[in-house]
């Protein structure tokens, strides 16, 4: 009962603090952002519990018991209290014992690997410098800095990078995960709400960093295959050649498609069978690589 | 003393950390005061060779994971030649013994014997490492250098780390050879006369380990 | 000749770059004519740089650290000014300088601002509370200052000649391989962090000696002051957490150096290998700084509530606990790694399970505080402040426990806020409670309350201005190391963040006056006594500044809080205890060995930096010869004779009788009138 009335409140502070305007994590658009959502707040309302009583009681026995105040009763010999030495372990402890629960389901049940659906739509994520490659291996487009997918449909992230360590991250569809040299991690997403969305890097990946957003668009799911369709008339062929492009250090102004795409591709980057990212040429004593804006 | 007057009133407060002042006298605890220059000197040379042996253990824990990263490179089984490697083994356990001898020698204040067991301590370190080095030219003249694969610079690594270890210890060993020789038995140089038996025994341990865990296992793969 | 060292290095191109550095240049210059003109130097030399007094030494640390604070601090006001103003705009840095920047501020904060800080604390304080003369290893601990300062001096450099690290302060492989990150600015992180953390390791084996091997006759474990007991703590996770260091930056040395692969993205390397290894490091370095400042909050709350540290046993065993289990929870900061629900699990729970023992120590303070009869020093005030602040900040470290609440904030401006809310709560103002507490055992005089406690209201209201936008700004999905941003509703936040930081320059600022006005107005604030405070445990029952060789005789501990015994039974009998026999004290003699060390360690690096290679010879060889020539050495000691010494504390001891006699009368007068 005292958690759920505190979980209203750090809901409605929350919301209060964040002018109402809803673009956080707290908002979610799919299942997985919101299972998130609901464990952080039952966290945070468990937690307060005992850390408002424990600020109220410090501020309140540091006032009490000033110098100055004569109806305060001085102990100089008091230091020890087994029954409160006793209250002061538990309390914490089962505190924990509860959040520890709460952190073992969670773990599980929102473990990014775990499927939504035992047929997501495949999505082949590739972080390069300093740009993201979005490969759809079932319909053999890709695009660059925009990442489409249909509203309600479950999804199935493979993710990896093609140099340094970034991480995907969609602030509202929850779940961050890491992207590396020579592994796939997985990532697995639902976007209920139609719409778009910030999404960006999480892992500093150099001086382009900054540049490492995209879009994310959730559409209905005929405007989705009327994208892939126009992504199919559209845009050059990704092949082994046109990655090679992609492994120059550069960060595109503006999103653009591959018409289709070599299959296999993600498998070999990930089997490390094609080259990894060139980087700068040189850094200072002669630094001449700025983050390049191209198309 | 009047302790009396000091006592708290109820008794809960009696058992915490408010004794002050009423406590049993110091001769009833452990604690006699700072201990000996010895063994100071001894215990912290001890909690040195704990973080060594700490580092050690990071590069063990890097090697057992990348042991199987050859990159399609040459394997443990294909390049370990455990003949050699007995050999340095027995350089080196061989060096630990002559090093034990002399501590004996500077126990008994004896400069000639001092100086002989320290030299063959000595001697057979060098020896010990040169087999290493020798190990691992014909290694890098097979292509089998550290920049090959992960594998062989994990290997590399851990194995030179030992190798560097051992070469400071005879830089130290030469210093303290000449320090005995110059200014004799003293206190503060048998001091650290322990020191270096306690660090050169510690890395015979540290070398039966690479024996066993990384010799021996990948030559038997 | 040179190696890489050309102009070229110098960043004309950079004008914040180079005027920063020639302000620094200019600075520095000032300072040393003054010294020369003043004829400093011998006395500088003499007492200070060739110095094996502990005292002396953590005095120095303690300098060095607010020296970096001031230049990792000016680095915070240029990420939250260009955060501030970069908006759909480039802002004033370009990315190659702001993003030296932000790695500049981490590693400067961590190593050279918060471990010299609680390092020079304990080094000052620990030897005192446990009644000796020194600490174990004298020389040693001289060497071990010097190499931090060397590390300190190497990250300085990089702000003139070449460039500093762009890779976050953790460095990360790949970005941090030659490869992604081809400068000398990685090549000056590793040997800055390499020297100066072997300072670091030999400075923890020598305290961790010290507090087990050495103490005064009958300050046995329980009877320790929980500030040693911390310390302990600390210094054994510095014997266990620092080789891990020392290992994983030569991996990556050998990488850039050798072309080895232990982490690089071809031939098999793997970068995972050195996130785990950094962060089996790096946790515990979060409770190596944490502890100390845990013991200095035990002692101060103590000391001026007025009452013995609640809890003592209990307080001890969290103490220990959390040592051990921050071995046991480094997954924690790479959850979305991918690791899997049971691994990921495992982690979360051992990591919350640190917050028990933790939680358990802000009772015992909670508690110390009841029935106290509470001075509100500015010592005091900065530890209440922690406990409000430590309390919001642990709060949000649980819940960045919980694995899948950290799926959504990890790496955010949520953990930003959270780590420098117990970092700046937690190990600053415990560093700085520390300051106002020792600094009248260290001087002989009281620093001016009045600045201080305003500088602390400055520092608490700033800190809660400029970090809890953070917490917001993460649950709005910003994340960290960004130099610009697109998403115009962040800006608020961040132009009130801001703000924050002109308060706690405020701050800063006061306590800088603090320390001017202090030293101008010394002689009217002296404390003859040794123990403004009424102080309960060893460190005041000596002079202020206490005698070279600290106590006299070893004092006779009969119980825990051994002053505030002393000062019962002296009070009892209104007689202090009987003059010892005196007997002449062997003290260590200066030595110019650190120093020396530490100048052909930055010999060393800079070479190594700049792939100089016959000056790195030279370098080794220097630092052989050091080490040969200290060997060498005959007299390793000086004797002070037992007539000086009696003088010295007679003169101690008088000055005590007459503040007794005070007291008493001052007791008596209120015993008439109640």
């Amino acid at each position: 009962m005292i958690i759920s009335v505190l979980r209203s409140m750090v809901i409605l502070t929350v919301l209060a603090s964040l002018g109402g305007c809803g673009e956080t994590v707290l908002s979610p658009i799919g299942p997985i952002g919101a299972a998130e959502r609901t464990i952080l707040l039952d966290s945070v309302a468990i937690m307060l519990a005992i850390v408002v009583p424990t600020i109220v009681a410090t501020l309140a026995f540091a006032w009490w018991f000033r110098h100055g105040n004569s109806r305060a009763r001085y102990r100089p010999r008091w230091a020890y209290s087994g029954e409160l030495e006793l209250l002061m372990w538990s309390v914490p402890a089962l505190v924990i014992l509860f959040l520890g629960g709460i952190a073992w389901i969670g773990s599980h049940d929102l473990d990014p690997a775990k499927p939504l659906h035992p047929k997501p739509l495949q999505i082949e994520v590739v972080s390069l410098d300093w740009k993201w490659l979005f490969i759809y291996p079932g319909q053999q487009v890709a695009s660059i800095n925009r990442m489409v997918v249909p509203a309600g449909v479950p999804l199935h992230l493979r993710v990896t990078s093609a140099s340094v360590m970034n991480v995907f991250f969609v602030p509202r569809l929850g779940s961050e995960i890491y992207s590396m040299s020579g592994m796939a991690t997985q990532l697995n997403l639902q976007a209920d709400e139609p719409g778009t969305y910030p999404g960006l890097s999480a892992n500093f990946s150099g001086d382009g960093f900054p540049y490492m957003r995209f879009n994310f668009e959730a559409l209905p799911a005929p405007q989705f295959d009327a994208w892939i369709t126009a992504a199919r008339s559209t845009g050059g062929v990704l092949d082994d050649a046109a990655y090679r492009g992609l492994l120059r250090q550069s960060a595109p102004l503006h999103p653009y498609t591959y018409r289709s795409v070599q299959p296999g591709l993600f498998d070999r980057i990930v089997t490390l069978q094609l080259p990894r990212g060139e980087g700068p040429r040189s850094g200072r004593p002669s630094p001449d690589i700025k983050p390049i804006a191209v198309h | 003393m009047n302790t009396a007057a000091l006592q708290p009133q109820d008794v809960p407060e009696q058992v915490g950390h408010s004794d002050a002042g009423t406590g049993v006298p110091h001769g009833a605890t452990d604690s006699a005061g700072p201990a000996s220059r010895r063994i100071i000197v001894g215990y912290g040379f001890w909690l040195f060779l704990l973080s060594d042996i700490i580092m050690f253990s990071a590069f063990f824990a890097t090697y057992a994971v990348l042991s199987g990263a050859t990159d399609g490179g040459p394997t443990a089984a294909q390049l370990f030649d455990t003949r050699n490697v007995a050999l340095e083994t027995a350089c080196l356990l061989a060096s630990s013994f002559a090093c034990g001898m002399a501590s004996v020698a500077v126990s008994e204040r004896n400069q000639m014997w001092t100086q002989l067991t320290l030299l063959a301590t000595g001697v057979l370190g060098a020896a010990f490492l040169a087999l290493e080095i020798k190990e691992f030219a014909s290694l890098v003249a097979r292509g089998a250098g550290p920049t090959r694969s992960a594998f062989l610079t994990a290997f590399f690594t851990l194995v030179g780390c030992h190798g560097l270890h051992i070469t400071a210890g005879l830089l130290w060993l030469g210093t303290m050879m000449a320090q005995f020789l110059a200014k004799g038995f003293r206190e503060n140089i048998r001091h650290r006369f322990l020191c270096f038996s306690l660090f050169w025994h510690a890395l015979d341990i540290i070398w039966i380990a690479i024996f066993s865990l990384v010799y021996l296992n990948g030559a038997r793969a | 000749m040179f190696g890489k060292l050309t102009w070229q290095a110098i960043p004309f191109d950079e004008p914040i770059a180079l005027g920063a550095a020639a302000l620094i240049g200019l600075v520095l210059c000032a300072v040393l004519v003054w010294v020369i003109v003043k004829g400093y130097v011998p006395y500088l030399w003499r007492e200070w740089i060739t110095s094996v007094d502990h005292k002396r030494i953590g005095v120095m640390y303690c300098v060095l650290a607010m020296i970096m604070l001031l230049r990792g601090f000016i680095d915070a006001l240029m990420m939250r000014s260009q955060q501030a103003l970069a908006l759909h705009a480039p802002g004033y840095l370009p990315p190659e300088h702001y993003d030296q920047i932000f790695s500049a501020h981490g590693t400067i904060m961590i190593f050279f601002v918060a471990m010299p800080f609680v390092i020079g604390l304990m080094n000052f304080a620990v030897p005192l509370q446990l009644g000796v003369r020194d600490v174990a290893f004298p020389t040693l601990n001289s060497v071990s200052f010097w190499l931090t300062a060397a590390g300190s001096f190497l990250v300085t450099l990089s702000l003139v000649v070449g460039e500093f690290a762009r890779t976050g302060w953790l460095a990360y492989p790949p970005l941090s391989e030659l490869t992604y990150s081809p400068g000398v600015g990685v090549d000056y992180y590793l040997w800055a962090l390499e020297i100066s953390g072997i300072g670091t390791l030999m400075a923890g084996i020598n305290m961790a000696t010290t507090i087990l091997k050495m103490r005064a006759p009958g300050l046995s474990y329980t009877r320790m002051p929980v500030f040693c007991w911390t310390s302990l703590a600390s210094n054994l996770l510095i014997i266990a957490a620092f080789p891990i260091l020392t290992a994983v930056l030569s991996m990556l040395l050998l990488d850039r150096y050798c072309g080895f692969h232990f982490f690089t993205n071809d031939a098999g390397g793997n970068p995972m290998m050195f996130v785990n290894l950094i962060w089996a490091w790096g946790h515990p370095e979060v409770y190596i700084l944490i502890l100390p400042a845990f013991g200095v909050f035990s002692e101060v709350i103590s000391t001026f509530s007025g009452k013995p540290l609640f809890g003592y046993r209990s307080m001890v065993a969290a103490t220990m606990v959390i040592c051990i289990l921050s071995f046991m929870v480094w997954l924690h900061h790479f959850f979305t790694m991918g690791a899997g629900g049971d691994v990921n699990g495992v982690f979360g729970i051992m990591s919350m399970v640190i917050a028990v023992p933790t939680g358990v120590k802000v009772f015992n303070w909670l508690f110390t505080m009841y029935g106290g009869r509470i001075r509100f020093t500015s010592a005091m005030l900065w530890s209440v402040g922690f406990m409000v602040t430590f309390v919001i900040g642990g709060m949000s470290g649980v819940l960045l426990a919980v694995p899948p609440a950290d799926f959504a904030l990890h790496n955010s401006l949520f953990l930003v806020a959270h780590f420098h809310n117990v970092i700046i709560g937690g190990v600053l103002f415990g560093a700085l409670a520390g300051t106002a507490y020792w600094f009248p055992k260290a001087f002989g005089f009281t620093l001016d309350e009045r600045l201080g406690k305003a500088a602390f209201w400055f520092w608490l209201v700033g800190f809660y201005v400029a970090f809890m936008p953070l917490y917001v700004l993460g649950l709005m999905g910003m994340t960290r190391r960004m130099q610009h941003y697109d998403q115009p509703e962040w800006r608020p936040w961040l132009l009130i963040a801001a703000a924050g930081v002109l308060l706690i320059l405020t701050g800063i600022a006061l306590q800088v006056a603090q320390l001017f006005v202090s030293i101008r107005t010394r002689n009217q604030r002296r404390d003859p006594t040794g123990d403004p405070w009424d102080g309960r445990t060893l460190e005041w029952t000596t002079a202020s500044p206490p005698p070279v060789f600290n106590f006299a005789i070893y004092p006779d501990v009969t119980g825990a809080e051994p002053y505030s015994g002393m000062k019962e039974r002296a009070l009892e009998s209104m007689q202090p205890a009987q003059e010892p026999k005196y007997e002449a004290i062997a003290i260590p003699r200066n030595t110019p060995t650190g120093f020396v060390t530490a100048f052909f360690a930055v010999v060393t690096g800079f070479a190594m930096i700049w792939h100089i290679w016959w000056l790195v010879t030279i370098g080794l060889i220097g630092a052989y010869a050091t080490f040969v020539a200290f060997a060498w050495r005959d007299v390793g000691e000086t004797e002070i004779p037992a007539e000086e010494v009696a003088r010295i504390d007679r003169a101690t001891r008088e000055v005590r009788a007459a503040a007794l006699r005070r007291t008493h009368a001052r007791q008596h007068e209120q015993g008439q009138s109640a």
